[in-house]
């Protein structure tokens, strides 16, 4: 039974609502007497408010009411940073739903304006006035931490000063003497250097944010429709900011139109949206115009890496060091803090052996949008650390790229292996991925006609990354040692109802993903039901039990684990049941594809369904159990888990133009056993070329005052259809020793391997041309400029 | 000011006093009452909101609404024929040719723009043909399949 159903190919359940236009998105919902409100946002990177005068804007109309900071001042509480990273002199600044005396990035809230109509709303903003007194502004984290930066914040919510718009300072070492290592390799060895910008990105999930907040005065009573990842998680920090009890709150995701990370966070927006209900009492619709979305849903990345590999002269790799400035953004926001540290730092040593390692993480304020969790959310950052300095440590030996790794990977172990950052990694084979992944793409003969030389003036380059990442966020445990703010446990409600017809209720909350279908599955391969009778409920704080959220690959890897465990309860409770309906011993009893029979007697037999009758009309019963038939489990993984894969990317640059074509690319992803491999396929797809975007196109821009000058899609270069090939998407199968259906995650998997994948490749193909750097995106422009320089030095 | 329109939304005919400046994809989300068609972006680029106006597919965020005054337009609600779906429809279910779901209204009338020029298009020219469109879930891998797939079954069909 498993076998059928976990593990095939079968429809989303979720798409004919899609396909046909009914599907209910935020921005769809209409409720009696909703008003519309408009964000004025603040449009300086840094200024000093010195009047606000909005009484124009209230006389104009349709207009119900105009609030700026003064108004939410006391009663919005600041929103909350939610990751209080330890030992890292963390200095929180205070971070106002609407700016009152000062203004820090360009989408800094100023006044909110509520109207009859969106038209209104909006029209309403440019009659709100507004004199600012500019102040000095920085984006650069880099600059931001220099000695004489202009300084965002004084103090922290601590009332402890903040210098040097330092926002933390965090470490991580481990191994050997890294210092020792890196003077070995300097007398008798090789050491490599590298500055890597991994560049501002821009999430751009194609629904923009927004809310809809309801409030019923006579039972205080607020729900709050919201497009966000993580509903429970916005129920609790909303609860915080509005003051309204978690009793009294109810948050709906509804249909949500991807995030890739920008809806996990809370905004200020939101709440500014909910004070209007509650103030206003009628429900009021905030729904982000594309531009806004640019400049106030945060962005991802803003690294500036220094890093350097130390190797032995046939090159194996003794020691690794990196100093990161992150910016951070203006705030910290939601989870900010721990993404360029606990799920980045950690990650640094991937699938080497890396004997002695050393990173400093500067999180810095700069007035620029918040940054958070971007698809990968610091792993990339690492991949990319690691699969940059491996090609150049092979370049610099004059050693096949693929051979260095061989060199350095830690070899395959199914039952755990602790890495020098003191993660115990669960499964992998990343010699066998990257064999595998040669094999498979006949990497001999590239190489091969690579060698050929350049044709009509086009470089062929091949790039590979070896990657493992970490997933299923992940023990409760760890998350508290680690500051996070919360649980990372999810949970699950199995009900049969009387027809032996089944309602799942999950915390989790996918919003793209398919595991509306892919639970399903689980189900059904769990307990023998037909897919088509079961239903999954996610997504409201109401009807769902408590569960931290769509993020980090952790919703199959653990909301999947507690609904396959509490389907196993259920199993066996019907077993029980099934014993006493048939006279028989329950020690006699045994189980197969939604039966239950007597062992040697197959047809002494009850199915989930007659188990189910009996379990909720209860007429008869085993004593000692209860009527019903219905299981919660609460899973706490006991370990994360680690999905692994090589990725080969194969260019072609042509040298007169610096046009970069991604001619080909083979994604090779162990994420454990595959529930629906088309969906896993899917999540490839879209995650490796979100990381090609990255490596080739995507890159969020200020300029030296702080303007964001890729305001919209016009001038932030999101990958087409045109630009890319047919992905060649493959997989190997290594179950996770801990996790009871041995899943992994699949998520992040192509963001993380693709970016170095890409660049390793335009690299390779620039190197007879001398180039060996070019910062991302590695545009026409920039690759043709590096190309210039390199000739004529 | 206002101007009247007459515009037929899939075959229901509707007339209003609109303002001149509102945008046809607002007047078939607020007037019309069909949110099937998106708002992903102010530029016209992501293609969310693309419909068919007169049987060729537009942008109906930088279409007024005075301009389709007397026009025809179908939108992702009118595609189907009753229960059946339209074998694009039909195909990016089948080849998982969406993932969030935000696009996809757009998309698919997009594809049947492409395959209403081009009953048999290779990949470069599905490609192309999309590029007016953006997705961010899929890579467009599968975006692609189920045009091609949809074309195959739409011939195959006589349609």
């Amino acid at each position: 039974m498993s076998s059928r159903i976990f593990g095939s190919r079968i429809r989303r359940r979720e798409d004919p609502r899609l396909i046909t236009g009914s599907a209910v998105y935020t921005g769809d919902i209409e409720l009696p007497g909703m008003a519309h409100a408009a964000m004025l946002r603040c449009g300086h990177a840094h200024a000093r408010i010195t009047r606000i005068a909005t009484e124009q804007a209230e006389a104009a109309p349709g207009v119900v009411a105009v609030y700026t900071g003064a108004d939410t001042e006391g009663v919005l509480q600041p929103m909350p940073c939610a990751w209080l990273l330890p030992d890292a002199e963390l200095k929180i600044a205070p971070y106002p739903c609407i700016a009152k005396d000062v203004v820090r990035y360009t989408g800094d809230v100023v006044a909110v304006v509520v109207a009859e109509s969106a038209h209104e709303a909006y029209d309403a903003l440019d009659l709100i006035e507004v004199d600012y007194e500019p102040l000095p502004a920085v984006t650069d984290p880099e600059a931001a931490a220099r000695a004489g930066a202009p300084e965002l914040h004084a103090k922290d919510i601590n009332g402890d000063d903040i210098s040097g718009n330092q926002a933390f300072h965090w470490t991580v070492a481990g191994g050997g003497d890294v210092e020792l290592a890196f003077a070995e390799a300097e007398a008798d060895g090789v050491v490599i250097r590298e500055r890597i910008l991994q560049q501002r990105l821009i999430p751009n999930a194609m629904e923009t944010r927004g809310a809809v907040a309801q409030y019923n005065r006579a039972t205080g009573e607020l729900t709050l429709w919201n497009t966000t990842q993580n509903p429970h998680i916005l129920r609790f920090l909303c609860s915080v900011v509005t003051g309204v009890p978690e009793d009294k709150l109810r948050v709906i995701a509804p249909e949500v139109g991807g995030g890739f990370g920008s809806k996990i966070a809370a905004y200020p927006a939101d709440f500014a949206t909910v004070f209007c209900a509650m103030k206003l009492g009628r429900p009021v619709k905030w729904i982000e115009s594309r531009s806004e979305n640019y400049q106030a849903t945060t962005h991802g990345r803003d690294h500036v890496q220094d890093v350097e590999l130390a190797a032995t002269k046939d090159g194996r790799i003794t020691g690794l060091r990196c100093t990161v400035y992150a910016g951070m953004g203006a705030y910290l926001s939601t989870a900010a803090p721990g993404i360029p540290t606990i799920l980045h730092g950690l990650m640094l040593s991937g699938c080497y052996t890396v004997p002695a390692l050393k990173e400093d993480v500067y999180g810095v304020y700069t007035n620029g949008v918040p940054v958070e969790a971007y698809r990968g959310a610091g792993r990339p950052e690492a991949t990319f650390i690691l699969e940059r300095l491996v090609d150049m440590l092979a370049n610099r030996l004059d050693m096949d790229p693929a051979d260095v790794r061989r060199k350095n990977f830690i070899p395959k172990f199914d039952d755990g292996h602790e890495v020098v950052t003191t993660l115990n990694y669960d499964s992998g084979d990343y010699p066998g991925a990257l064999s595998k992944l040669l094999e498979h793409t006949d990497y001999r003969a590239l190489r091969e006609r690579q060698r050929a030389g350049p044709s009509n003036g086009k470089y062929m380059g091949l790039g590979l990354t070896s990657y493992v990442e970490i997933c299923g966020l992940g023990p409760s445990q760890v998350a508290g040692a680690i500051g996070f703010q919360g649980g990372l446990w999810e949970s699950a409600i199995v009900r049969f109802h009387p027809t032996g017809k089944v309602h799942v209720f999950i915390g989790a909350s996918p919003h793209g993903q398919g595991e509306e279908t892919t639970f399903a599955q689980i189900v059904a391969s769990e307990i023998g039901v037909d897919v088509a009778d079961v239903k999954i409920f996610h997504g409201d704080t109401d009807s769902t039990p408590m569960g931290w959220g769509t993020y980090g690959s952790r919703t199959t890897a653990v909301g999947g684990a507690a609904l396959a465990l509490a389907v196993r309860k259920i199993r066996d409770k019907a077993k029980v049941v099934a014993a006493h309906l048939l006279e028989a011993s329950v020690e006699d009893m045994d189980y197969e594809d939604g039966r239950f029979f007597v062992k040697g007697s197959p047809d002494r037999a009850k199915t989930i369904q007659d188990v189910a009758l009996m379990a909720n009309v209860a007429w008869t019963l085993p004593e000692g159990v209860e009527a019903g038939l219905e299981a919660t489990t609460f899973y706490d993984p006991p370990n994360f888990v680690f999905p692994y894969g090589a990725h080969l990317a194969v260019v072609e640059v042509d040298a007169r133009t610096g046009h970069v074509e991604l001619t080909g690319y083979t994604a090779l992803d162990d994420c454990g056993p595959q529930i629906n491999p088309t969906i896993v396929e899917g999540q490839v797809h879209g995650g490796v070329v979100q990381g090609v975007g990255q490596a080739l196109w995507e890159g969020a821009a200020y300029d030296e005052g702080g303007q964001l000058v890729t305001g919209s899609m016009l001038d932030y270069a999101l990958p087409r259809a045109d630009q890319l090939p047919d992905l060649d998407v493959i997989s190997t199968v290594t179950p996770s020793p801990h996790h009871p259906l041995g899943v992994k995650g699949v998520g992040e998997a192509g963001t993380i391997a693709s970016t170095a994948a890409v660049y390793n490749a335009v690299m390779d193909a620039l190197r007879p041309l001398g180039v060996s750097r070019v910062d991302m995106p590695l545009t026409p422009e920039r690759v043709w400029r590096a190309i210039q320089e390199a000739q004529g030095s | 000011m206002k101007v009247p329109v007459r515009i037929t939304v899939n075959g229901r005919r509707f007339e209003h006093e609109v303002e001149p400046r509102l945008l046809l994809a607002h007047y078939i989300r607020d007037l019309g009452g069909l949110t099937g068609t998106k708002v992903g972006c102010d530029t016209s680029q992501c293609g969310s909101c693309t419909v068919l106006i007169d049987g060729v597919s537009a942008k109906s965020c930088t279409t007024l609404a005075a301009q389709a005054d007397g026009a025809n337009v179908t939108t992702i609600e009118g595609l189907a024929d009753g229960d059946v779906l339209h074998p694009l429809q039909e195909s990016f279910w089948d080849q998982h040719g969406l993932q969030c779901g935000f696009c996809t209204p757009g998309m698919i009338l997009a594809s049947y723009e492409l395959l209403r020029t081009n009953a048999s298009p290779s990949d470069a020219e599905i490609r192309h043909g999309l590029e007016g469109n953006l997705c961010r879930c899929t890579g467009y891998q599968n975006i692609v399949r189920a045009v091609r797939d949809a074309a195959a079954q739409m011939a195959a069909a006589g349609q």
